[in-house]
């Protein structure tokens, strides 16, 4: 499994209610529902990640996370997770605040645009291409880059309260370039939140 | 993957079912009769039965052919056979005509023992509940104390739904296809506009048109024509149609027919040969009436506690009849209730009428599903645990 998603898998606790939201091929959600028995659902729009999930025998709900998340109640469920998904949705903003409205915690993983090869890129003159951000300025379907820092204040602004943070790089192993620079040298970040 | 095939010619059986049975209504019918064809096998364990529940118009004859030269095969032959998505290589395909039917099943054309007479209009009222006692009577004698799957489109849909309500221990899933937990008010009104062009038919004379020997043609065949526009979808009915004349000249206006004319005057004639009026009331109703969360204070949720199964609902993005909206809460419901559901939304512009068509996504997301099932069955898993 996905470093970052076998990190996540260990934050759950069996018989959980989780939800995936961007839930790809439905990797994290066959794992817990294997070995956590948790009661849990993807929510995806990729018509071949759907047939995936339901090859996996995976919940896998067809919903458009930038229609909202109007139709989950709140506080229903454990944890609700989005990897890799919040740059590009169009309200990454609101979606965090619903994601805390449904879920106890959540776990956000994101790209950084702030790591240096980007800001290389930037001061040349280029919109930044790189192993986490592999795709040119207009074929990206990533709308709302920021970087570890953007992220943070952000948090800070809807009064989100950090839990835990790890920097990670495109492999998603630690290092100590990026533990003592994380917004220099980290590419991804894992982000567990909680209502402050 | 291996080529999909038919099932071949089929012959279907008759169930008669010989303790007394109450309806709902409170009705009780001594004995009763239910026609229903099988295709597959079922296997030593009897686990790999699906049940497929029919919708308004439809009846036992879902997949193959009753003899060589059949003009067409059963309603939902492009879904059932070998390698199809509901494979009969792996499952044993139990299909019904339901009570009420009008295709061999007791019904209003059936005699009333107690008069001697057929029932016409007097047959009592038949509810979805009704229909799945008298599935589950079905499955009994058929040895089945647990379906795989359990299979409906639109009318059909709520039949697997209240399935699992009703025996939740008695089926692993439900699959419910571009169906509604209840009718909105726009379609309870397109089928009383369909029950008023059948009772003001000058020959439906209160029902009893068959005592006279006569029939509601044209009031039959006026209520198909509505349900026929409502079934598809304005883009649907452009690319299938256009404005293409049949027949006449449009420059004069002499005797001119379009095509989409010709068409529903061709499947209103031809469902009046075929369906009891009194029948098509009596379905009609069921549908408008079907409601499972009314006995838990309109809350589905609350009604949907007990539910074991899994559920596949699937619902079409022109279908404006039975709306993915309507599939949506069936699907928050089951969330909600912490039930295991996952759900497609097939891009389609042929309206409801989708859900009988060999869509390619909407047939790969039906197969995955079964064949997770069908693996699932033979690995033993235990599918039931809740959520």
């Amino acid at each position: 499994m996905r470093a970052d998603l076998d990190v996540i898998a260990g934050l759950i606790n069996p018989g959980a209610r989780v939800l995936d939201l961007g839930c790809g091929e439905g990797e994290l959600l066959a794992h817990l529902q294997e070995t956590k028995s948790v009661n849990g659902y993807g929510l995806d729009v990729d018509e071949n990640n759907i047939r995936i999930c339901l090859d996996k025998g995976v919940n896998v709900i067809e919903q458009d996370l930038d229609d909202g998340l109007e139709n989950f109640e709140s506080h229903s469920f454990d944890m609700v997770v989005m990897t890799e998904t919040l740059q590009s949705v169009k309200a990454p903003d609101r979606l965090l605040l619903d994601m805390l409205r449904i879920g106890q915690e959540c776990v956000v993983t994101f790209p950084n645009f702030g790591h240096w090869r980007c800001r290389t890129q930037l001061v040349l003159g280029h919109m930044p291409i790189a192993n986490h951000l592999p795709h040119a300025w207009y074929d990206t379907p990533n709308i709302h880059l920021c970087t570890f820092r953007d992220f943070e204040k952000l948090c800070t602004e809807l009064d989100l309260k950090i839990i835990q943070r790890r920097v990670v790089n495109h492999k998603h192993a630690e290092n100590p370039w990026m533990l003592r620079w994380p917004n220099m040298f980290g590419t991804f970040a894992f982000y567990r939140l909680g209502r402050a | 993957m291996a080529e999909p095939a038919t099932v071949g010619i089929v012959t279907p059986t008759v169930y008669v079912h010989n303790c007394p049975f109450t309806l709902q209504c409170g009705a009780t019918f001594a004995t009763y009769e239910l026609v229903y064809e099988t295709y597959g096998r079922l296997n030593e364990a009897k686990s790999n039965a699906v049940l497929i529940c029919h919708a308004l118009s439809g009846h036992h004859h879902a997949a193959g052919l009753h003899a060589e030269d059949d003009p067409k095969p059963g309603w939902w032959d492009a879904c059932i056979g070998p390698n199809k998505p509901i494979d009969t290589n792996q499952f044993f395909v139990v299909s019904l005509n339901n009570l009420g039917g009008c295709h061999g099943s007791t019904g209003p054309l059936s005699v009333d023992p107690t008069t001697n007479e057929a029932y016409g209009p007097s047959f009592p009222n038949v509810v979805v509940k009704d229909w799945v006692q008298s599935q589950a009577h079905l499955a009994d004698h058929l040895g089945i104390e647990k379906f795989a799957a359990i299979i409906g489109g639109s009318l059909g849909g709520m039949q697997a739904l209240q399935w699992s309500i009703d025996f939740p221990d008695r089926l692993h899933t439900a699959v419910l296809i571009a169906s509604a937990a209840k009718l909105t008010a726009q379609n309870i009104a397109f089928n009383e506009i369909a029950r008023q062009a059948i009772t003001s038919d000058p020959e439906f004379h209160d029902g009893h048109y068959k005592r006279l020997g006569v029939n509601p043609d044209l009031g039959l065949m006026l209520a198909r024509m509505i349900g026929h526009v409502t079934y598809l979808s304005d883009d649907g009915m452009r690319s299938k149609f256009g404005r293409e004349v049949k027949s006449g000249d449009i420059g004069t206006g002499a005797d001119v027919e379009f095509q989409v004319e010709s068409y529903l005057h061709h499947q209103g004639r031809s469902f009046s040969r075929k369906f009891d009026a009194n029948t098509y009331i009596l379905m009609t109703r069921a549908l408008d009436y079907y409601d499972p969360a009314r006995d838990s204070d309109h809350d589905l949720v609350a009604a949907l506690r007990a539910v074991q199964a899994k559920f596949l609902v699937v619902s079409f993005t022109s279908d404006w009849r039975f709306s993915v909206e309507r599939s949506k809460e069936i699907v928050d419901a089951l969330i909600a209730a912490r039930k295991n559901v996952a759900c497609a939304v097939i891009e389609s512009e042929h309206g409801h009428d989708s859900f009988l068509l060999p869509l390619p996504r909407y047939n790969d997301v039906l197969r995955s599903f079964l064949t997770r099932l069908h693996s699932d069955l033979d690995h033993g898993a235990d599918l039931d645990h809740e959520g």
